[in-house]
C-alpha cells in the first residue's frame, strides 16, 4: 500500500525515535514521582525532535529542544521543587469509581480511528510523508526562511492570535495569583 | 542534513569515514586536554592576582597538578546521600557534562584543508540548525545542576537548583536575543556562514559591525548560563556550602568540575565565533604553513576570553540574587529587544533604522519612567492595588485555611 521504501537507516531512526516518544509517554503517566515525570516528558520531546531531523524540518527540532525540553518542563520542574511536590505519597483512595474502563475503551476506539484513517485514506495533505521519497521540501537554512515567510504572511492573524492569547494567560495568571496583601496584613 | 559538509561531496568512502573519526577523536583530545590546562591556568591567574603561588609542586610550574588531583578524586570514596534520588543522582553529572562537548561540535577551529583530495572543514560538524544547537544544549544543561541539587535530597542543594534554573532561563532570552540579531546580519544559522560572513577584515567582525552592545548582552547573559563569577549565586560558598553539588564526591564531582571548565572553554570559542569572526586573522604567506595560522588566531583570541573569565572571578564581587533577577529581566532583555529593532531597521534601510532607533529611544523612555514609579511606590499595607473583581476564594476563607496550615 505504501509506495515508498525506506532505507535501514531511515527505519533504525524512525524506530529510535517512536521506542523514545512512547516510553516517555508511557513514562509521564506510569511513574509516580513527579521529577521523574518531568523527565520522561523530556524524553519524549527529544523523541520528537528527532522525528523532526529525520524529517529534515532541522529548525522546528531545534526550536522543540529550546522551547520545550529547555524552557517549559525546566518551569514544571522549578514548580515541583518550589512547592515541594515531590515524594509525598499519592492518592491511595482510588479517586475514579468506575471511568478507568470506560477510559480504556475510548483510547481504543480514538486509537483504532485513528490508524484506520492513516492507513485508508491519504488523510490531511494527501502525502504519506513531509519529506518525500527522501527530497525534503525545503533543505538547510531554507526551511528557516520558509517557515519564516509562512508564519508572518499567511498565517499572521492566527499568529498574532496566539501571541495574545499568551499575554492574556499571563495578565490572568498575574491577577488570580496575586494575594491582597492588605488583608495578610490585618489577619497577622 | 548531510550534503552541507565539503567532505561528503565524493559519497561516503573509507578515506572519509577515517577522516571524520579522526576529526572527532581529535576534537575531543583536544578539548579534553584544554580543560586540564584551562584549570591550571584559573588556579596559576587567581594566584598571580591574590598575590599567592598556586600549584607548583607537580611538573614543571605545577602544570601536572590537575592531572594530580584527578587522580585522587577517583580513588576517594563515592558517598550517596540517605535521601538520594539514585537514578537522578548518578544521571546528573553526565547531564552537565554531555552538552560542553556538543556544543564544541559546532565551532570551525580553522579553515578547509585538503587532505587526500577531500575538502575538510576544521569543525566537527556543521549542522543547518548550526547555533540553535549551541541554545538547545545550554537549554539542557540546565537539568545537570538543577537535577543535581534536586536529587542530593538535602537543603542547600535543593536552594541552588531553584536559583539556577530561575537564573539560566531568565538569561536565555538575552542570550537568544543577541544570537539573533547576528543571524540577521548574516542570513544564515550555520556556524561557518557565521565565520565566513566576518572573514574580510576588523571591520566585518560582528562585533563592530552590530555595535557593540549585543557582544556586551551576549557576554554577561553567557556568564549567567555558565555560573561563573560574578553570577554564581547558584554555588555561592559563603550562603550555600557548596551549591548544587555539595553532596557530590570523588568521581562524580570531577565530572562536575570538568563540565564547568569545558563549558567556560566552549563558551569562550563561542564568543570568538560569534562576535571576532572564529580564526579570522592576518596570515602571513608562508608556503605549507598557512593552514596553521588561523588556528594559531582562533587559540589566542579563545584564550583572551578563558583570560578574561578568569579577570571577572578575581575582580568582580558576587551578584545578589534579586541583583541577578534585575539586570536580566529589566535590563538586559529590554535592551536586547531594542537593539533588535535598530538592527533590523538599520539592514532594511537607513532611514527605517532611525526610525527604530528613535521607537526604541521612546520605549526606553518610557521604561525608564516605569521603572522610576515602580521603585518610588510606598510599601506596606497602602501600597496594594485595590481589588478589582471577586477572587476565586473569599478572603474569610482563604485565611481560615492558611490559619489551619499554621495550626499544623
Amino acid at each position: 500500500m505504501i509506495g515508498v521504501s525506506y532505507s535501514i537507516g531511515a527505519v533504525l531512526v524512525f524506530v529510535t525515535a517512536a521506542l523514545l516518544i512512547l516510553v516517555g509517554a508511557v513514562g509521564v503517566l506510569a511513574v509516580r514521582n513527579p521529577v521523574h515525570a518531568a523527565m520522561s516528558l523530556i524524553m519524549t520531546l527529544f523523541g520528537v525532535a528527532v522525528a523532526f531531523v529525520a524529517q529534515s524540518a532541522d529548525f522546528l527540532a531545534a526550536v522543540q529542544v529550546i522551547v520545550y525540553a529547555g524552557a517549559i518542563v525546566v518551569l514544571f520542574l522549578f514548580v515541583i521543587m518550589f512547592l515541594g511536590v515531590d515524594r509525598r505519597e499519592g492518592v491511595r483512595v482510588e479517586p475514579l469509581v468506575g471511568q478507568r474502563a470506560l477510559a480504556g475503551l475510548g483510547v481504543g476506539l480514538t486509537v483504532a480511528g485513528l490508524i484506520v484513517l492513516l492507513a485508508r485514506s491519504h488523510w490531511v495533505s494527501g502525502a504519506m510523508s513531509v519529506s518525500t521519497n527522501g527530497a525534503p521540501l525545503a533543505t538547510g537554512s531554507g526551511n528557516v526562511a520558509q517557515l519564516g515567510t509562512a508564519v508572518f504572511t499567511t498565517y499572521l492573524y492566527a499568529f498574532e492570535a496566539t501571541a495574545a492569547l499568551l499575554v492574556i494567560a499571563v495578565v490572568g495568571a498575574i491577577v488570580l495569583a496575586r494575594r491582597e496583601r492588605a488583608l495578610d496584613e490585618e489577619a497577622a | 542534513m548531510i550534503g552541507v559538509d565539503p567532505v561528503y561531496s565524493h559519497g561516503l568512502g573509507l578515506a572519509v569515514w577515517l577522516i571524520i573519526l579522526i576529526r572527532l577523536v581529535v576534537a575531543f583530545a583536544v578539548l579534553l586536554n584544554a580543560v586540564i590546562l584551562m584549570i591550571w591556568f584559573e588556579r596559576k591567574a587567581i594566584s598571580d592576582m591574590q598575590s599567592r603561588i598556586g600549584p607548583q609542586r607537580w611538573g614543571p610550574f605545577g602544570l601536572l597538578q590537575t592531572i594530580a588531583d584527578g587522580i585522587k578524586l577517583i580513588f576517594k570514596e563515592d558517598l550517596m546521600p540517605a535521601e538520594a534520588d539514585r537514578l537522578v543522582f548518578r544521571l546528573a553529572p553526565f547531564l552537565a557534562l554531555i552538552p560542553g562537548f556538543i556544543t564544541f561540535a559546532i565551532v570551525p577551529v580553522g579553515g578547509t584543508l585538503t587532505i587526500a583530495g577531500h575538502p575538510v572543514r576544521l569543525q566537527v560538524a556543521d549542522p543547518p540548525m548550526g547555533i540553535l544547537l549551541m541554545l538547545a544544549m545550554s537549554g539542557i544543561s540546565v537539568y545537570g545542576v538543577m537535577l543535581a541539587g534536586w536529587a542530593s535530597g538535602s537543603k542547600y542543594p535543593l536552594i541552588s537548583s531553584v536559583r539556577a534554573s530561575a537564573q539560566m532561563i531568565s538569561y536565555e532570552a538575552a542570550l537568544g536575543l543577541s544570537i539573533v540579531m547576528i543571524v540577521l546580519v548574516t542570513g544564515s544559522l550555520s556556524t561557518h556562514d557565521i565565520v565566513a560572513s566576518q572573514a574580510h577584515g576588523i571591520w566585518n567582525w560582528n562585533v563592530i559591525r552590530l555595535g557593540v552592545v549585543p557582544f556586551v548582552i551576549f557576554l554577561i547573559a553567557i556568564t549567567a548560563e555558565l555560573n561563573r563569577p560574578p553570577f554564581d549565586v547558584v554555588e555561592a560558598e559563603s550562603e550555600l556550602v557548596g551549591g548544587f553539588h555539595t553532596e557530590y564526591s570523588s568521581f562524580r564531582f570531577a565530572i562536575f568540575y570538568l563540565a564547568e571548565f569545558m563549558n567556560t572553554i566552549t563558551m569562550s570559542a563561542i564568543i570568538v565565533t560569534l562576535f571576532f569572526g572564529g580564526p579570522a586573522g592576518w596570515v602571513p604567506n608562508v608556503a605549507h604553513l598557512r593552514w596553521v595560522f588561523p588556528i594559531l588566531w582562533f587559540l589566542a583570541k579563545t584564550t583572551a576570553f578563558a583570560f578574561a573569565y578568569i579577570w571577572f572571578r578575581a575582580a568582580l564581587p558576587r551578584f545578589r540574587y534579586d541583583q541577578v533577577m534585575d539586570l536580566g529581566w529589566k535590563r538586559l532583555i529590554p535592551l536586547s529587544l531594542g537593539w533588535l529593532l535598530v538592527v533590523a531597521g538599520f539592514l532594511i534601510s537607513v532611514s527605517w533604522g532611525f526610525g527604530m532607533a528613535a521607537l526604541a529611544l521612546f520605549a526606553w523612555t518610557l521604561l525608564t519612567r516605569a521603572f522610576e514609579l515602580g521603585s518610588g511606590r510606598e510599601r506596606g499595607a497602602e501600597a496594594v492595588l485595590p481589588v478589582i473583581g471577586p477572587r476565586p476564594l473569599a478572603p474569610e476563607a482563604l485565611r481560615e485555611l492558611t490559619d489551619e496550615d499554621e495550626e499544623a
